[in-house]
């Protein structure tokens, strides 16, 4: 058993793409990836993808800096070396924030920003050094490649998948047997 | 998908496919550079070498190799800073603010501007650092514990929020560029041919594959950062407008100066990125991406700060007499009637009456005119700055210390020499990354582009059933093409005429060249008959074989013996050994 068939369809236009992707999906068929040369809108919700948590992240990571940046501005400013500028208050963290704003909304767009940036590159696992895995390297210029897998269409047998995908005006149909 | 009213002009014109989106922009990078590209480095390369070598004279010298004295202690320096930094303002405006306005022009210019942004805040931020003197201390603008029990800088001081603001807006500019960026260098990795080039900018895209995952995160990520950047870029300037405005320096001392700096620094951008662009589109020959519409709508744009400049200018000379300040009144007559009359008069002249020409059509939409007036407005930008800072300082309230201004040749060097340096880092920037965003133009194309738009585009086709229709009647007027033709190859005439039409558009081939065509995996000799009962002989023919049109037909007469799928196999096997076969 053990061996399972990777379908690779591939496309030379998005929104065929993207009906065929709706016509197999109506017929209970997983689409377990595509590959494109850009984001094709509308299409996360035809193969079952949900929608990136990253915005949350980035949310918590700004209140992280905005925390940080309070904590850090009340400990140097007021707690650890009062600064008498002029006889203003300077023992009062509440009468002084004003003049602490912009760094606080530096620090804030800094660590969410960043915090982002950094959990997007895991999230995508592009790191450099990483290998490519569009199976064409046409994928990155004008292909549309849609990847079925046989293992997550059980009820589908090998010749009934592949029949299914001819009917959605591909170009070309790659299979690979992996182990 | 984006849908766009067909009255609007289209932003990419004539027919581009989505390969052609990517010949256009990646044949630069891969060909050999122009000769003029090498002179302009060549050139760039040595003010900006030049530059340097001032810079290394002054850090060995002082500050006293500059022409400061003790009444204007701020001149070029600071002057360059703030036209630097608010030249790189477009770059974020472009790709930030009008991603969050859904503006879809901003995505030829997007990429490039950025890149703009980047390298003038890389010279704005050499202007604080050369300033300090003592450049190898300057991490102690940062909060270290240090031997001095732990003295921190002064977070009351604007000096200070300028740090972080220009390092946070650096960094985040350049994080958002190069997430941008990322998709692109995977489509030159995927193009390249040169095992070097390939393994860099395998590098460089960080092994991005284009998963429907990765683009969903990467609109989101887009999305974010652009929300950040907004309020970010805003940030900036206000924050440089606060090292004047918190002062007590009348002139300086005005609470317009956040929104009125803001306003000034974009509109200088823009007036570089049309300095920019319109050389750039030129020579990349991008001018079916970068047209006289968006040259219009940045003009726009720079009409509308320009407006607002003026108005800020106006209203500070109305607050200085209406507050009845002696000060504050001296210090705006003298900048207009002083000694640097000619200064306050070149920028009133580049950034107020300017831009209002641009009200007339015919002149906005004028390539040179453009270009003379984004050098004018970049020159009136640099003297507001000089007038603000300099004209204000050289008369104080001491009139025996009242003095002038001459720049020596070390703050002349800097300055140019910073000139050289960003062209050197944005031609480099031309030479090796791809200067338009692919992956955003090819979103637009089929809403935007011409051919789109007004219906002339056949391939590649709007929807399934559209394509469908498409082949249906190119097979029929193939059919009666063939048919008039009357192709004499033909010995069993019992075949269907569709055939025969069929085999005549693959070509007819004389029964001695024939190739084996049980080398193709699972055609048996069975088939190869029937193939050759039908004039098909070579695997020529069989790679000729239409996918989209001829496949059904084929099927049909081939009947049990295969399926579609196996015809595409053997046709694309076929493919192959043609190729190989001519290698």
């Amino acid at each position: 058993m053990g061996s399972n068939v990777v379908f690779y369809a591939m496309y030379n236009d998005d929104d065929v793409l993207k009906d065929g992707a709706k016509k197999l999906v109506a017929k209970g068929v997983k689409v377990a990836d595509v590959f494109s040369p850009f984001p094709i809108h509308g299409l996360d919700p035809i193969i079952g993808l949900k929608e990136t948590r990253l915005g949350i992240m980035a949310f918590l990571y700004g209140l992280t800096g905005l925390a940080l940046a309070l904590i850090g501005m009340r400990y140097i400013m007021i707690t650890d070396w009062p600064m008498n500028i002029g006889g203003k208050p300077n023992f009062s963290f509440l009468e002084n924030f004003l003049a602490f704003v912009p760094i606080t909304f530096e620090l804030t767009v800094l660590f969410a920003a960043h915090a982002m940036a950094i959990t997007y590159f895991l999230a995508n696992k592009t790191i450099p050094g990483m290998p490519a895995e569009n199976p064409d390297p046409r994928t990155t210029d004008d292909h549309f490649v849609m990847e079925l897998r046989l293992s997550d269409n059980s009820k589908f047998s090998e010749k009934e998948l592949e029949e299914m995908l001819m009917e959605t005006g591909i170009v070309e149909l790659d299979q690979k047997h992996i182990q | 998908m984006h849908k766009e009213a067909t009255i609007r002009e289209p932003l990419v014109l004539g027919h581009k496919t989505y390969h052609q989106v990517t010949e256009d922009v990646c044949k630069p990078i891969e060909g050999k550079a122009p000769r003029t590209w090498y002179i302009l480095f060549s050139i760039a390369a040595i003010i900006g070498v030049y530059g340097i070598g001032c810079i290394l004279y002054l850090l060995g010298t002082g500050i006293g190799a500059w022409g400061l004295n003790k009444t204007i202690n701020w001149a070029w320096d600071i002057t360059n800073f703030v036209w630097w930094v608010g030249i790189g303002h477009a770059g974020t405006l472009i790709s930030a603010v009008l991603l969050l306005f859904r503006q879809k022009w901003r995505m030829a210019i997007n990429r490039s501007a950025e890149a703009m942004t980047i390298f003038a805040v890389f010279m704005a931020g050499l202007f604080p650092l050369i300033h300090m003197g003592r450049i190898w201390v300057a991490y102690w603008v940062m909060p270290l514990p240090n031997q001095f029990g732990s003295l921190w800088p002064n977070f009351n001081s604007p000096l200070l929020w300028d740090v972080f603001a220009i390092s946070t807006y650096l960094s985040v500019s350049l994080v958002f560029w190069y997430i941008g960026l990322i998709p692109d260098f995977a489509t030159i990795r995927d193009r390249a041919k040169k095992p070097v080039a390939k393994k860099i900018y395998s590098m460089l895209s960080f092994g991005w594959s284009g998963r429907a995952k990765q683009w969903s995160r990467f609109e989101m990520v887009s999305l974010v950062l652009a929300g950040l950047a907004t309020p970010l870029v805003f940030s900036v300037h206000s924050i440089v407008s606060f090292d004047f405005a918190t002062s007590i320096i009348p002139g300086w001392h005005t609470t317009i100066f956040p929104p009125y700096f803001v306003a000034g620094a974009v509109f200088s951008g823009f007036a570089m990125v049309q300095t920019l662009m319109l050389v750039m589109r030129k020579a990349y020959k991008l001018e079916a991406y970068i047209h006289t519409k968006h040259i219009e709508y940045m003009n726009i744009v720079i009409m509308a700060t320009g407006s607002i400049v003026g108005t800020a200018y106006i209203t500070e000379l109305f607050i200085s007499w209406y507050s009845g300040v002696e000060y504050e009144s001296y210090a705006f007559i003298n900048r207009a009637t002083g000694p640097y009359w000619w200064a306050y008069a070149t920028m009133m002249t580049c950034n107020v009456l300017s831009p209002q020409l641009m009200w007339f059509k015919k002149l906005r939409t004028s390539l040179t005119f453009t270009f003379i007036i984004a050098i004018v407005v970049n020159i009136g930008m640099w003297f507001e700055r000089f007038v603000i800072i300099a004209t204000t300082l050289h008369r104080d309230y001491l009139p025996s210390s009242w003095s002038m201004f001459y720049p020596t040749h070390i703050d002349i060097g800097i300055f140019v020499g910073t000139i050289g340096l960003f062209f050197v880092f944005f031609l480099l920037f031309t030479r090796y990354f791809p200067v338009l965003a692919l992956n955003e133009v090819k979103t637009i194309l089929k809403s935007s582009g011409q051919s789109y738009k007004d219906g002339t585009a056949k391939t590649p086709a709007f929807s399934i059933e559209e394509q469908h229709l498409a082949d249906v009647k190119m097979k029929s007027s193939a059919t009666a093409k063939a048919k008039t033709k009357s192709t004499p190859v033909q010995d069993t005439p019992a075949i269907d005429p569709k055939l025969v039409a069929l085999v005549g558009m693959l070509g007819v081939v004389e029964t001695d060249h024939k190739d084996d065509l049980t080398e193709l995996t699972g055609l048996d000799s069975a088939i190869e008959t029937k193939l050759n009962e039908i004039g098909i002989y070579t695997f020529a023919q069989i790679a000729r074989i239409d996918a989209a049109s001829d496949l059904g037909l084929l099927t049909v007469y081939i009947s049990a013996a295969a399926s579609q799928a196996d015809l595409l196999a053997w046709k694309i096997e076929a493919e192959e050994k043609l190729k190989n076969d001519n290698n």
